[in-house]
């Protein structure tokens, strides 16, 4: 079972967390959003292997919503971050990855 | 005859306390400390089970968790029989009844026995090539047969009795297994100051060291130290030892399942006591020293009984005071197998001969020969006799072609094997770890780790005690120090007497026999022979995944604990292709069968899930009423008089409340409290309502989308300040609503000061409905005006009830005059009481949610969820009144415009009159144009509600159907298997269309 860091309680088991889809999609006004971008703030998600930034909600807890960059393959959390603050740059994040797993395979 | 091959002394069994018990029936005796296994070794039982498939005599194989034939059922009583237990980790206690399992009608006569001999047809798929064909006699014929005849042991038919408890702990180390390793490394952790969990699957902890008589730690003899270190890591308050507990899974971010238990080798359990539990752990860093598990060889005929591993009849020497049997060949390719032989000959034992596979032999065999063993090396068994137990071997030499010749029969009761240890690697590889493959040893070790975790000993491919013991002990320090404890550095150990288990071989074994004839078997549990696994090669299998299955090697209940690498070289030589490039199968949890009864724990019957009952519910239990569940509440369903059914019980509580007046309890309904200066515009922007101008006092009939433009919920929303509103939501939609309004405000509108607090579980809600409604509660009611003029319909009023505060809510789910009184839970069976008696006074009576539901189709009202199903827009349901239409944006909005839900020819809610007023339509039936459609025509809409209406005298129904509005009076069709039923397409309102009865 994931521990997963609530950025306001700290880390806390999975079974107290909901997640709540992917992140940084912005919903569309209605003027002026045609219905394909419509179809795709609705529907379309990016479903990546690798890192993803997403939704998560401590529901069992303090109950807030948070971000957080997952890898979809292994689970590990990278980061969690606030509501409204800037989506990290994942590749970045995936580049500092492959580097410590480097450096782990050559410390062996 | 009693217990013959019981050593006069030695071991760790307790011989002043013998311990009778049955197996198969037959009174035996043993001791306490043995196992199952060892007692019947001590009584010369070699014969144990039918192997799955051919139901070969099967005989003791190991001494631990890795037994693939020893299963046995152990029972207690019909509902305490635990079968596929394994003899050799089964505890004995006085009384204990065992029986062998998957023979018929007994072991020494096996009906089955027949499929050896037929054996030639039993080949890899037999079961998907066989039975192909009829494809109908399957399930008639063929499996119940095959199931019947593969029997692993029968669960128990009743209910289990005992119990079994759950615990969560944290600790910043955990050391699994509690072998020389594992005690170093328990013992390194406890001395930084760690807290330690220590566990180990068996009675004793100790591990190797409790059946090896030679080996000396700092000067003792490796039972001592052991002895020694066990003590002090149990006297420490900062360390948890746990026996008998095995670490089964091993999931993310260092959550270990272990599996507790208590009471399985007691012979009176304490009725205070669980039979297992638990225990989930949450460690800072884990160390693993699982230790390894020895091979089989593979050679023709090895699995007679009187045939197992060196290692295991070592420890039932050494550990149980246990011969295997009093004339024992030793076949190898390992220099623990020695230690075997020399520890048997120096018993008494006699050992015709050690057949060494290494053409050089191994560390040991001068100092057998010296002993006076004869030592055949590049020897190999070529097949064995024996009709239930091994009567002799043939052995022959290796030649330098790779042929063996024939050398000589040994006769022998009894023949020990060891190819080699493999490393346990399942809660390494479970912890998603990365396995390395050493080519040098030929075999697999933990690589890189995923978790915070480390492994040490035999599990590490470690195997000199000396460096087992200096690895655990690094790896506790290493685990301590990661996890934030200052650390006195490593240790070095002085160890002598100890030999390293050099040596070993892979696959199967080279002979001189027909191999089309002869069975070498690599996965025991399963029958699989080496010539399986070859002929699923032929087939054109690849991937050791592929053959796995198609053979069923390493499938049975062990894992193939020790079948999965001989199975690996075996496919990898028919491949030719190296040991890694074919791959290795995945490690899965549990790393041995685990009760149901630990899962389940405490959540069965009444604990399953949490139960719900609102505060008058005892209430409503007393006075008769049946319960129905929605969600996890209990609700009223009907109150049904002295021999009422239920149909006429729901009749007369439906014509009570149109007549006179009702009471029903609407407590379960979800209530959310919206405060804050933002509360209004947030409201205006959650609902598809307008809100903003919502007088204080007033009500709203609120409508919830979601942003795709479906409907989400739905619920009256009462204005009780201008910055406080009291909301209403389903009964099942309580928590997502809540959610959903939670995430509009937290990421969507974080400009907007708004609170919301569930209330649900805070207010009793009493519904009193009908023409004496007002008159009903007036006499109780204190500060409120309830005249027509002064709380209009859609009013909520602040007030007081009997003394008790209330929020007074003018509102209808019936049609009729209603009032919902709100008042704090703690007060709810008292409120409710005291306007029973004032509704019962003026003829009415309490209804349920069947009534309710009637009640209100009758009024065409939905219920979300049971009318929509999340592809229902507010207007297809009827509602699109409610939408605020001149709002610059609301959550649905933008989705309520998309090309695709204006088209025509969606659903829309209508009612349907069946023809035959008498007939009752099912909910979720479909519905066609046509009485006889048409094959793969679609149906046009289908029945959401359906009931039978007391007061109108007719059934009635609500559904959805394509373009419903625009069919009035026509007529369509639900085909059912007896028949379409005509129906007449009508306005969802079946009773009181003007609605002057909401407003008398
Ligand atoms: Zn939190």
């Amino acid at each position: 079972m994931l521990l997963i860091t609530c950025p306001i309680c700290g880390p806390r088991p999975e079974i107290e967390f909901r997640n709540m889809g992917e992140a940084h999609i912005a919903r569309p006004t209605p003027e002026g959003t045609s219905d394909d971008d419509m179809a795709a703030f609705l529907y379309l998600r990016s479903n990546p292997k690798g890192l993803i930034a997403e939704r998560w909600r401590h529901v069992h807890g303090c109950a807030r919503f948070f971000n957080a960059v997952r890898h979809t393959v292994t689970d590990k959390f990278v980061t969690v971050y606030e509501v409204g603050a800037p989506k990290p740059d994942l590749a970045a994040l995936a580049a500092d990855l492959a580097a410590d797993l480097a450096a782990r395979e050559a410390g062996r | 005859m009693s217990q013959t091959f019981r050593r006069p002394e030695g071991g760790r069994i307790k011989r002043n306390k013998p311990v009778a018990f049955r197996f198969d029936g037959r009174a035996l005796t043993g001791y306490e400390g043995d196992t199952l296994a060892s007692a019947l070794l001590a009584n010369g039982v070699h014969l144990v089970g039918r192997s799955f498939k051919y139901h070969r005599p099967r005989g003791i194989l190991t001494a631990g968790a890795e037994e693939p034939n020893a299963l046995v059922t152990v029972s207690r009583d019909a509902a305490r029989s635990t079968p596929n237990l394994r003899a050799t980790q089964v505890e004995i206690y006085e009384g204990m009844t065992a029986e062998s399992q998957n023979r018929w009608p007994s072991l020494a006569f096996d009906a089955s026995a027949v499929n050896d001999l037929l054996s030639p047809i039993f080949v890899s798929g037999f079961y998907y090539k066989t039975f192909m064909w009829p494809a109908k006699f399957w399930t008639s014929v063929y499996e119940p047969r095959i199931r019947a005849a593969a029997g692993l042991g029968k669960a128990p038919e009743l209910p289990d009795p005992d119990r079994y408890q759950s615990r969560f702990a944290h600790c910043d180390v955990l050391v699994i297994g509690a072998g020389p390793a594992g005690l170093a490394a328990a013992l390194a952790a406890m001395e930084s100051g760690a807290r330690v969990i220590l566990c180990d699957e068996q009675a004793e902890m100790g591990g190797s060291l409790l059946s090896d008589p030679d080996v000396t730690i700092e000067g003792q003899s490796g039972r001592q130290w052991s002895t020694d270190v066990i003590m002090a890591l149990a006297l420490s308050d900062r360390v948890t030892c746990l026996t008998r507990t095995t670490a089964f899974g091993y999931f993310a971010d260092n959550f270990v399942a272990l599996a507790e238990r208590i009471t399985d080798h007691m012979a009176t359990p304490p009725a205070s006591s669980p039979r297992e539990r638990l225990w989930q752990v949450r460690a800072k860093q884990v160390v693993i020293a699982t230790g390894a598990l020895e091979r089989p060889l593979v050679f023709p005929e090895n699995d007679r009984p009187g045939i197992l591993f060196a290692d295991a009849a070592r420890t039932y020497l050494n550990r149980y005071g246990v011969m295997a049997g009093r004339k024992t060949v030793v076949a190898t390719a390992c220099d623990s197998a020695y230690l075997a032989a020399l520890d048997l000959h120096r018993a008494g034992v006699e050992v015709p001969a050690i057949l060494d596979i290494r053409r050089e032999g191994g560390a040991l065999t001068a100092a057998a020969r010296a002993a006076g063993i004869r030592v055949e090396t590049g020897a190999t068994v070529t097949g064995t006799r024996g009709r239930l137990r091994v009567a002799s071997v043939e052995f022959g030499h290796v030649q330098a072609d790779g042929s063996v010749r024939h050398d000589a029969v040994l006769p022998c009761d009894s023949l020990l094997m060891s190819g080699g240890w493999t490393p346990t690697l399942h809660m390494f590889s479970q912890s998603r770890g990365k396995l390395r493959y050493e080519e040098v040893t030929g075999r697999y070790l933990p690589g890189r780790s995923a978790e915070h975790e480390r492994s040490a000993g035999a599990c590490n491919g470690t195997m000199a005690l000396g460096a087992v013991l200096d690895e655990g002990y690094a790896a506790g320090e290493n685990a301590a120090r990661a996890a934030g404890l200052a650390t006195r550095g490593t240790k070095t150990f002085a160890v002598a007497g100890a030999t390293t288990p050099d040596g070993q071989v892979l696959g199967a074994l080279p002979h001189d026999r027909n191999p089309g004839r002869v069975k070498a078997f690599v996965d025991f549990q399963h029958d699989v022979t080496a010539k399986d696994i070859k002929l699923a090669v032929r087939e054109g299998f690849r991937s050791i995944e592929h053959v796995k299955r198609y053979t069923t090697t390493g499938m049975a209940t062990d894992q193939g604990k020790t079948s999965n690498m001989n199975a690996l070289a075996i496919a990898a030589g028919a491949l030719d292709k190296p040991i890694p490039a074919v791959g290795l199968t995945t490690f899965r949890m549990p790393y041995t069968p685990t009760t149901f009864g630990i899962f389940a724990n405490t959540s069965r019957g009444d604990l399953f899930d949490p139960v719900r009952r609102t505060s008058t519910h005892d209430w409503a239990a007393a006075a008769g009423a049946e319960f129905e569940n929605v969600g996890m509440w209990k609700r009223a369903w009907y109150f049904p008089r002295q021999g009422e059914s239920m149909h006429a019980a729901v009749d007369r509580e439906c014509r009570t409340v149109r007549a006179a007046v009702g009471i029903f309890d609407a407590s379960t309904l979800g209530k959310i409290e919206v405060v804050g200066p933002d509360a209004a515009e947030f409201m205006h922007r959650i609902y598809v309502n307008p809100f903003l101008k919502l007088e204080v006092g007033r009500c709203r009939y609120g409508i919830m989308c979601r942003d795709d433009g479906f409907v989400y919920d739905d619920g009256v929303v009462g204005r009780i300040a201008a910055d406080r509103f009291h909301v209403t939501t389903t009964t099942g939609g309580a928590p997502r609503v809540l959610s959903h309004m939670e995430d509009y405000l937290q990421t969507e509108w974080t400009d907007l000061k708004v609170w919301l607090t569930s209330t649900t579980e805070q207010w009793a809600v009493i519904a009193v409905q009908g023409p004496k409604a007002r008159e009903a509660i007036a006499p109780l009611i204190e500060g409120i005006d309830l005249s027509k003029a002064a709380m209009p319909h859609m009013s909520v009023r602040m007030g007081t009830i009997l003394g008790v505060p209330c929020r007074l809510f003018r509102m209808s789910f019936t049609g009729e005059l209603g009032f919902e009184i709100n008042v704090p839970a703690a007060y709810g069976k008292a409120i409710w009481e005291a306007v029973h008696a004032r509704v019962v006074a003026l003829g009415g009576c309490p209804y349920g949610t069947e009534a309710m539901h009637v009640l209100r189709a009758e009024k065409g009202y939905i219920i979300v969820g049971q009318d929509t199903d999340g592809t229902v827009t507010p207007d297809e349901a009827g509602v699109g009144w409610a939408v605020g239409k001149s709002k610059p944006d609301f959550v649905g909005k933008r989705g309520l415009a998309r090309a695709d839900l204006l088209k025509p020819g969606r659903t829309q809610l209508v009612g349907l009159a069946t023809v035959d007023p008498k007939v009752v339509l099912e909910e979720g039936a479909q519905i066609t144009p046509d009485a006889d459609p048409a094959p793969r025509t679609h149906a046009i809409g289908h029945v959401t509600s359906a009931y039978h209406s007391a007061v109108l005298g007719r059934s009635i129904a609500l559904a959805m159907v394509e373009r419903g509005r625009s069919r009035l009076g026509e007529t369509l069709h639900v085909p059912m298997p007896g028949g379409a039923i005509a129906v007449t397409v009508v306005d969802p309102v079946f009773y009181d269309k003007e609605g002057g009865r909401l407003d008398p």
